[in-house]
């Protein structure tokens, strides 16, 4: 920078300036906020990022992995959050967020995926979870549109779903109503005072904004933030996500009730009906770096898979095509709470749950920014637990 | 094994286990699977990575020690495949590459003329080549007439976890190969990985058996296992089969114990 770094004497320091204004950083600055921290955020484009391209499935059942069973607590512990937390947002801000209490219905379409299904069935029912095993054609009774070749299908009926860009829009505005300030620059270095302590960030004009504590929330690109200690630095990297937008006629009626995803010969696909008649057809996933073009091989692919599923779609009229990052994070779960940096914090690698896990993340970060410890149910997603990562791998196998 | 090395294209490696990453739950899950497995080779599809990202895969293979295998995954033709793997050696400095150039989407099974035609130019390029390819021992022969460094047969489609479906054909590949020749695709449990190294292959390659099982770092321990049993098995030699019984305590000369019974 030609010009020296300057403060603006204006307003007083804040205690708190979250680091990106996705829908993570929205709901932390907000709750913090409500909390009565003064809090600011620092994003040039508040309410952009990857709530731009998801789906949106509130999916804690049928995503539910081998392996994965602390992030289900998470998850679950979200899910039942989000009646509240979409009620609160909407009488705060007149938003509907497109919570929509739909079900899922999880399908496979030939001999292989059934088996795969039936071994996640299983899976969820060891886990405490409410799903039911149905027939091909108890399946077909239900969304009639699906293909004659579905072999068999899960129902979850707590699997829900919400429009993330209006989630994001609805998270500004209370945002704007809880007093948060919002500074729209890219924040470009960490600012590191006396001591050890992160004392703010300095950003691309060269200002320097100073807070109490730095939160940092920035999604896919949290792990890039210059004057991030490298021991502290999150290991956070982008998995690219294609995702299509078509859109469904009012009449004759809905072409899908609820939201329908399969596993077609390995490849996971879902459509995500909107009560707006959009329907959302994700996702690829691609560890291609900070790339978001829409490429040919992936449009087919999810064409070519959702038609399999429900062959109607193809006279639909394709609206949009994106792709978008998630942060993606070694153990697939969060990074949340302080890390070993005084002074900053993390609320990110979300991975595939950003949505899911908005109402449980606000929550969170507000204990911990106020209370200065994470509650019992966020200790398993310190950031610490992946200061020990490089000892684990040197153990003997 | 330090007094059984597995050489292959040049490059000595203690461990016969090569790894794939395809199909992994999370990077941390691969991570501790890898080291379990004590693979010293692993393979990672072009088409899917980029080498200049932090945090990937690829992150995971330095930190580890691990040799990066690069591998032409989702090739229809020699075209894209020979493209792939020059991308590859520019991106990763590698003259290694596992070919695979797959007829459909189906099945995933190796499109025979098109892999002769991309292992044909790739060699004469410059490159180390291992090719997935059939169980067919005419095949084989011909990838190693043209050059291969190693012929890598299917035991059985990929990710189907079938094992080996013709013992016999691998016998003949193994037989008349002067190459490594090393089972790739279709091992679904440790016991694959075990009869491949007694048919007399020098090496194993897998994924989806360890990272799509329930547990996939005890499955990448078992799989270690299975193909050192395997390969200890096979330098020991096999008693050969036979029809009848043979006793493996000799009869004669026996003690008489209870002195109120005869001994027979």
């Amino acid at each position: 920078m030609s010009s020296p770094p300057h403060t603006p004497r204006s307003s007083p320091v804040p205690d708190v300036l979250v680091v990106g204004g996705g829908i993570v950083g929205l709901v932390t600055a907000w709750r913090a906020a409500q909390r009565g921290l003064l809090t600011a955020l620092v994003d040039p484009e508040p309410g952009g990022g990857a709530a731009q391209v998801a789906a949106g499935m509130l999916a804690a059942v049928t995503e539910l992995h081998y392996g994965e069973e602390t992030l289900l607590a998470l998850n679950l512990a979200s899910a039942r959050r989000y009646p509240g937390f979409a009620a609160e947002l909407t009488e705060l801000t007149g938003h509907d967020l497109g919570y929509r209490r739909c079900g899922t219905l999880a399908v496979a379409l030939d001999a292989d995926d059934r088996a795969h299904l039936r071994e996640l069935h299983a899976l969820q029912q060891r886990s405490g979870l409410e799903s039911e095993w149905l027939s091909g054609r108890e399946c077909r009774r239900l969304e009639p549109m699906l293909a004659p070749g579905v072999r068999g299908g899960l129902r979850v009926d707590g699997d829900h779903q919400i429009d993330p860009r209006r989630l994001a829009r609805a998270l500004v505005a209370a945002c704007g109503h809880a007093g948060v300030v919002f500074h729209r620059v890219w924040a470009e270095r960490l600012a590191v005072g006396r001591g050890d302590r992160a004392t703010g960030v300095v950003t691309a004009d060269g200002t320097v904004l100073e807070a109490g504590q730095v939160v940092l929330a920035g999604g896919s690109l949290s792990g890039r933030l210059a004057g991030v200690p490298e021991a502290v630095l999150p290991p956070v990297r982008p998995v690219k996500g294609q995702v299509l937008r078509l859109t469904m006629p009012p009449t004759p009626g809905p072409l899908l009730n609820r939201t329908v995803r399969a596993v077609v010969r390995g490849n996971h696909v879902y459509l995500v009906p909107r009560e707006s008649g959009e329907l959302v057809v994700g996702a690829t996933s691609e560890e291609l770096g900070w790339d978001t073009t829409v490429t040919a091989g992936g449009v087919y692919e999810l064409l070519r898979d959702a038609h399999e599923l429900v062959p109607g779609i193809t006279e639909l009229p394709l609206t949009e095509t994106r792709a978008g990052l998630r942060p993606g994070s070694p153990d697939n779960a969060p990074l949340l709470g302080p890390t070993t940096l005084d002074g900053l914090l993390l609320a990110t690698g979300h991975y595939r749950n950003g949505v899911l896990l908005t109402p449980v993340t606000g929550d969170v970060m507000a204990d911990v920014l106020t209370g200065g410890e994470l509650p019992r149910q966020a200790r398993p997603f310190s950031p610490r637990r992946f200061g020990a990562a490089a000892a684990l791998s040197e153990q003997p196998a | 094994m330090a007094d059984d090395p597995f050489v292959l294209g040049g490059a000595s490696y203690a461990s016969r286990l090569i790894m794939g990453t395809g199909g992994a739950p999370s990077l941390d899950v691969l991570e501790r699977a890898l080291v379990a497995s004590g693979t010293e080779l692993t393979t990672v599809a072009m088409r899917r990575v980029d080498a200049s990202v932090h945090g990937s895969v690829l992150s995971v293979l330095e930190r580890l020690g691990i040799r990066v295998l690069p591998n032409t995954a989702g090739c229809f033709t020699a075209g894209e495949a020979v493209l792939t793997a020059r991308l590859a050696r520019e991106a990763l400095g590698t003259d290694l590459v596992k070919l695979e150039v797959i007829a459909d989407e189906r099945t995933l099974l190796p499109d025979p003329v098109e892999l002769l035609d991309a292992a044909e130019t790739l060699v004469d390029d410059g490159f180390t080549v291992l090719p997935y390819t059939n169980d067919d021992p005419v095949l084989a022969r011909k990838l190693e007439d043209v050059g291969c460094a190693a012929i890598m047969p299917l035991g059985s489609p990929i990710g189907s976890g079938l094992g080996i479906r013709n013992p016999h054909n691998f016998q003949l590949i193994v037989e008349h190969a002067r190459v490594p020749v090393i089972l790739d695709a279709g091992a679904g449990t440790a016991s694959d990985a075990a009869l491949a190294m007694e048919l007399g292959c020098a090496g194993v390659m897998l994924a989806s058996a360890v990272t799509r099982a329930q547990e996939p770092v005890l499955m990448a321990s078992a799989m270690r296992a299975g193909v050192e049993a395997g390969r200890l098995a096979r330098r020991a030699g096999r008693i050969p089969r036979r029809h009848f019984a043979e006793a493996s305590s000799p009869a004669e000369g026996m003690a008489v114990l209870d002195p109120e019974r005869p001994a027979f």
